[in-house]
């Protein structure tokens, strides 16, 4: 185990601002994505019918 | 002896939309566990890095994201040049499915890589082979995309969008090999089949099980709006009008 305590971790060394940076971003992007997506397939859902 | 099985069932929108229908769920489900093993090892298994402390755990999403942003152009170019030379709808579907995805990889890698370059360089951004050669993809991605929005009949868009898709083809090359071609900040390859990693073994295992969770993750976004693409194009077809008959 790397981390002592659970501000240590995200601490991450001095790095969190980077680290969290990249990850958080990330995974919104990717939850976007998703939610553009579903967006889409409603639409095209609705244009069909 | 002849095989009975038709092979080329799955090449028509028709019954390739209610395939990837049923797929898509499992796909998700195996790249959300993969993320979950991936990040585990990352975060709590692999250890603090010797020069770069904590910070190199950006490693964890940069490198699969920029691999995925090179092999996704590869697959949309090799799909929209299918269409290109035997017309077949489904391949420029699937091309234009992919550009979006790989756009996104593509910023990811960018984005992952300024938050690492800035702490270890000391620069956001230099213009350096390895990171040109990156941003000229994502211009690619955007290019093929805004080209195909741009042109209202979707045979026309597919033709010159695979013109793009083919001719920046070269740039996957450039970016893979940049790092040899020239002297470049950024480090060399981080796996190679030729010689032994250069990094701790659970730090690979990390780096390479995020790498499959973010491919399989491509592969389950990438068939959901393949299939709105479907629908989109095909909504006055006969097939598409039985499948709403059924549901309602």
């Amino acid at each position: 185990m790397n981390w002592g305590s659970v501000s240590e971790f995200l601490a991450m060394g001095g790095y969190a601002g980077y680290v969290w940076g990249s990850f958080g971003i990330t995974a919104a992007c990717l939850v976007l994505e998703i939610l553009l997506l579903k967006a889409r397939r409603r639409e095209a859902v609705r244009r069909v019918g | 002896m002849t095989s009975r099985i038709n092979w080329f069932k799955y090449s028509s929108p028709a019954s390739f939309y209610p395939l990837a229908g049923k797929l898509i769920p499992a796909f998700f489900a195996v790249a959300s566990l993969l993320a979950v093993c991936g990040l585990y090892i990352g975060f709590f298994v692999a250890p603090t890095d010797a020069q770069q402390g904590e910070a190199y755990r950006i490693i964890f999403i940069h490198v699969p994201a920029a691999w995925m942003s090179m092999f996704l152009y590869v697959v949309m170019a090799f799909w929209a040049g299918m269409g290109l030379a035997f017309n077949t709808r489904l391949s420029s579907m699937m091309a234009s499915a992919i550009a979006p995805t790989g756009a996104l990889m593509t910023f990811i890698a960018l984005w992952t890589g300024a938050l690492w370059g800035k702490p270890m360089w000391g620069a956001w951004w230099v213009w350096d082979a390895r990171l040109t050669s990156e941003l000229i993809l994502l211009f690619l991605y955007l290019g093929f995309m805004s080209l195909q929005a741009a042109i209202d009949d979707p045979r026309r868009a597919d033709k010159a969008g695979a013109v793009i898709a083919l001719v920046g083809a070269v740039n996957v090359p450039i970016i893979y090999f940049s790092v040899q071609w020239w002297n470049t900040l950024h480090q060399g390859a981080s796996v190679s089949l030729t010689r032994n990693p250069s990094m701790a073994a659970t730090m690979l295992a990390g780096m390479l099980i995020m790498a499959l969770a973010i491919w399989i993750y491509s592969i389950a976004v990438v068939l959901m709006r393949v299939r709105s693409v479907i629908l989109e194009r095909e909504r006055n077809s006969d097939w598409v009008q039985e499948l709403t008959e059924q549901q309602s």
